[in-house]
């Protein structure tokens, strides 16, 4: 892990040396900041409370590269089946931390759907205004170490009353062969009073060399907007992602993610919304579906700083082989947060003796009039259930499978596209080994 | 609620009632802590070498320690030098009989309310008194004596059952397992020590009852309860301490050792002095709670937690036995400035093991509550079943109340249920009482009774009278 930071530090000399003249910007006094912060903080390790459970130190020994050669190019038949295809849609895609504006359906009017790296030259308002202002880096190494590089991801604004007319997807490719590489995108997602968008987010490694991905993404909901964000984690054994979302929500908005999580070597979640204004509406839902030595770790915060507000948070897993689940769901009622509603669950279900779940559902409260619960369980297939299906003819796997999806499905009623919807429904039967021909 | 009427007199009146200091002449150790108070501490029990080295063992790794700071209350950290380790009421030599206690130490323990006569006579509850330290009185003796039962003080264990001592002491509670635990193996000075012995059912509630009564000590009692092989035990335990501005510290370590099919059940009811109303004052209760249990062995903890400005503990279960059970059921209610931070941990290690955990909350005034849990269960912890409930109650908007349950699971075959909400009382519940002419504080006690009936109904009979009184009691002037 020194090693890797060490590195890190040199290469940091090196990407500020290539910034020429915005070095003296606000923009980088901010990244310099960062850096310094994650140099005191250090990687991560188990003995802090936050990361218990999830052990970096393997993922940490690889020897990255961090600034990927930057020409590479993938032909779109070869990847079509990572984007959705059925609906049309908006697109930014990335390839090794690269904007490829082959792949990419870009807009301007109305709103813009762009890059990271293109608002930061030519909406500085939009930078000074967000970026660094929602995520906190003070005691989060991970998302010190993406400002301090925050340099590309996508960029998307949605100006007063503007309903964005498709789903907007944003995918980062990997590609490298001989390497392992690291890359940090970093998106910047507004929507100003009264807009609405729909946005599905991808990480996809097309290659088995290992990848790591530090993502941060900065997302202001303003007052009256609604945002339905889908994060779609089915990445190969080989890759890691840590994903950190910050969301910032006001008055009278709806926010409503779910992360659907069936692959990747190591995963992390840190999925953290701030009530800023009265009467919003939360939903968190999540499915993970994990085998092999997969590891997943969602970790959640809804911040009730403010009265009135609602959220709700459900998250279902199956682990299998030796997988392992950790979940630490934080529900925090500040002071002043009187009428407060907070609702969070945890299910899971263990299909192997060597997989294991942790899970935290905390909640931390200093208001009064508050109704907040939390439930989690653990536990397995109904045998009653499944004596039942068999009895009317349907297989053990199948109806093993059945009773796990219909577990598994409360997670996706929030799931407001329905071509999006029938991809879930056909990425958990691949991942439980059955056909399901029906939907839900 | 029969005894309503009495509840709502006691609620607008009473502050700590028993805050009152016993002049009693004591005997006393120069403050501070090192190698040779803990040589005196041994010297003035009369400790055969072997303890004295467990003692120095301790001590030794404690140094090494450094205290932890997770936890979620907010605390001046105690100065250890500071502090003294040994104040005993001064005796010549051990009390045979009640005839033999100092007077004025009888006197106290009737303004408790727990007057040993009248105990002794009427309740048949067998009990050991433990002031400062010190143990002073252990009633019942001779009739446990005749079943085999030893029920003495730690010290009187440690010379005449040190077999005994020696095989148990610190094998649920390790010298290391934590900075409190390692600071009261060094200089824990009495406590109470029991054995059931093979298929007994002891026939009366043990109980200890602890009182901190010099000024500028602390208290470090050991207890040890080892029921063996197919008997029966219920042991209730007591605290109380005078008024004083400074924080005195209590940190007591409990080791339960439930042999195969034996079954203990420890009932607490700690009303540590609290701290004034602005926060000044009271007790730090650090305490080191665990059980093991063998096969088909059962636990069972129940506490009502009141006092204390400071609450730190987590009784726990290690199910290390096939069919065996531990159960937690906890009242916790913190008022004006008081902080809790208790739980507990069930670790599930045999097969067929089960476990409940029922806790309840109550946060009123500027008071902070935490709910801390652990339930594990071991990779072959076949069919392991676990429910838990934590609830919370709060009442006014300068209280908290916080949860972190962990949960970690290595067993499919697993059943794990976890619940827990935080609410206050429904306005519409208090309505529903005024307009059935009962007044609001009234019904306010009656909810809170209702609420914390489930755990309440846990305590022997005796206890659960105190500890109903002591809920309205701690919640006073909370209401309105």
């Amino acid at each position: 892990m020194e090693e890797f930071k060490d590195k890190l530090e040199s290469n940091y000399i090196v990407f500020e040396n290539e910034l020429n003249g915005e070095a003296d910007t606000a923009v980088h006094g901010m990244r310099r900041d960062a850096f310094r912060n994650f140099e005191k903080l250090g990687f991560p390790t188990k003995r802090n409370e936050e990361w218990k459970y999830t052990n970096l130190k393997p993922i940490l020994k690889a020897d990255y590269k961090l600034f990927p050669k930057r020409e590479d190019h993938i032909e779109f038949k070869d990847v079509k089946r990572f984007f959705l295809n059925e609906i049309d849609s908006y697109k930014v895609v990335f390839i090794n931390g690269v904007y490829s504006s082959w792949l990419s359906e870009t807009t301007h009017q109305g709103y813009d759907v762009c890059t990271f790296g293109n608002a930061l030259r030519k909406y500085p308002e939009a930078i000074d205004g967000y970026f660094n202002k929602v995520a906190k880096t003070d005691e989060q190494a991970m998302v010190s170490l993406n400002t301090a590089f925050a340099s590309e991801g996508a960029f998307i604004r949605v100006p007063k009353n503007k309903v964005v007319d498709k789903p907007i997807q944003i995918i980062f490719f990997n590609t490298s062969d001989d390497r392992e590489i690291m890359v940090q995108p970093r998106n910047l997602i507004i929507l100003e009073q009264g807009a609405k968008a729909e946005i599905i987010e991808r990480h996809q490694s097309l290659t088995d060399t290992p990848v790591l991905t530090n993502s941060v993404s900065e997302v202001s909901v303003g007052a009256n907007a609604e945002l339905h964000y889908y994060k779609l984690q089915n990445d190969v054994h080989t890759s890691s992602l840590i994903d950190n979302t910050w969301i910032n929500q006001y008055r009278d908005s709806v926010a409503k993610f779910s992360t659907f999580s069936f692959g990747g070597r190591l995963t992390r979640n840190n999925l953290h919304f701030a009530m800023k204004d009265e009467n919003c509406l939360t939903y968190m839902n999540g499915v993970t579906i994990l085998d092999e030595n997969q590891h997943v770790d969602h970790h959640t915060v809804a911040d009730h700083l403010v009265p009135h507000c609602e959220s709700h948070e459900l998250y279902k897993g199956i682990y299998d082989d030796t997988s392992t689940g950790v979940f630490n769901g934080k529900i925090n009622v500040h002071k002043d947060a009187q009428k407060t509603n907070a609702f969070q669950q945890n299910d899971n279900i263990l299909l192997s003796d060597r997989a294991t779940v942790d899970t935290k559902p905390q909640l931390e409260i200093y208001a009064d009039d508050v109704a907040c619960s939390h439930g989690c369980t653990v536990g397995q297939l109904d045998e009653e259930a499944l004596f039942y299906m068999k009895s009317r003819g349907i297989a053990d796997k199948e109806a093993r499978a059945l009773l796990m999806y219909a577990f598994a499905s409360y997670a996706l009623s929030e799931v407001g596209i329905r071509e999006l919807k029938q991809k879930v429904n056909m990425l958990i039967a691949k991942k439980l080994g059955v056909d399901l021909d029906f939907e839900l | 609620m029969s005894n309503s009427d009495q509840i709502l007199d006691d609620v607008t009146k009473k502050e700590y009632e028993y805050g009152f200091y016993t002049e009693v002449e004591s005997d006393r150790a120069p403050k501070g802590l090192n190698e040779d108070i803990i040589r005196l501490i041994s010297t003035k029990k009369n400790e055969p070498e072997w303890m004295l080295e467990w003692r120095l063992d301790a001590y030794r790794k404690w140094l090494e320690m450094t205290e932890p700071t997770w936890l979620k209350p907010k605390y001046e950290k105690p100065n250890f030098q500071d502090i003294t380790y040994y104040a005993a009421p001064k005796k010549k030599k051990g009390p045979d009989s009640l005839d033999e206690v100092d007077p004025e130490l009888l006197k106290t323990f009737e303004k408790l309310g727990i007057s040993l006569d009248e105990q002794k006579r009427l309740t048949g509850v067998a009990m050991d008194v433990v002031v400062d330290s010190v143990s002073v009185a252990t009633t019942f003796k001779k009739t446990l004596r005749e079943l085999g039962i030893i029920f003495c003080s730690m010290s009187e264990a440690i010379q005449e059952h040190p077999e005994l001592v020696k095989k148990y002491l610190g094998t649920v509670v390790p010298k290391s397992d934590n900075f409190y635990a390692a600071l009261n193996s060094a200089v824990f000075t009495d406590g109470s020590f029991c054995y059931i012995p093979k298929g007994v059912k002891c026939p009366m509630e043990l109980s200890t009852y602890f009182r901190i009564n010099e000024a500028g000590t602390g208290q470090f009692e050991r207890t040890l309860v080892v029921a063996d092989a197919g008997s029966y035990v219920s042991y209730l335990e007591g605290c109380t301490a005078p008024q004083r501005d400074e924080n005195q510290l209590h940190a007591a370590v409990v080791e339960l050792v439930a042999l195969d099919d034996a079954e203990i059940k420890y009932s607490t009811v700690q009303n540590w002095y609290p701290g004034d109303a602005n926060g000044k004052g009271g007790v730090y209760n650090f305490v080191t709670k665990r059980g093991i249990c063998e096969k088909n062995a059962k636990i069972s903890w129940t506490q009502v937690e009141t006092g204390s400005a400071v609450t730190w503990k987590y009784p726990s279960c290690i199910l290390k036995g096939d069919n065996s059970i531990g159960e937690f059921y906890s009242v916790a209610v913190t008022n004006n400035h008081q902080q809790a931070d208790t739980g507990t941990k069930m670790i599930h290690l045999g097969k067929n093991t089960k476990s409940t955990i029922i806790s309840k909350g109550i946060c009123a005034g500027s008071s902070d509550g935490s709910y801390r849990g652990l339930v594990k269960i071991g990779p072959r912890a076949h069919n392991a079943r676990n429910f838990s409930q934590c609830d919370s109650l709060l009442m006014g908007d300068g209280c908290g109340s916080h949860t972190f349950p962990y949960i970690e699971t290595q067993n499919k075959t697993a059943k794990i249920e976890h619940e827990a909400t935080t609410s206050k009382i429904g306005e519409d519940q208090i309505f529903y009482c005024n307009q059935r002419g009962i007044g609001t504080e009234e019904a306010v006690a009656l909810i809170v009774n209702g609420y914390a009936k489930e755990v309440l109904n846990k305590l022997p009979m005796e206890f659960a009278v105190e500890a109903q009184k002591l809920l309205a009691i701690s919640l006073e002037g909370s209401v309105g």
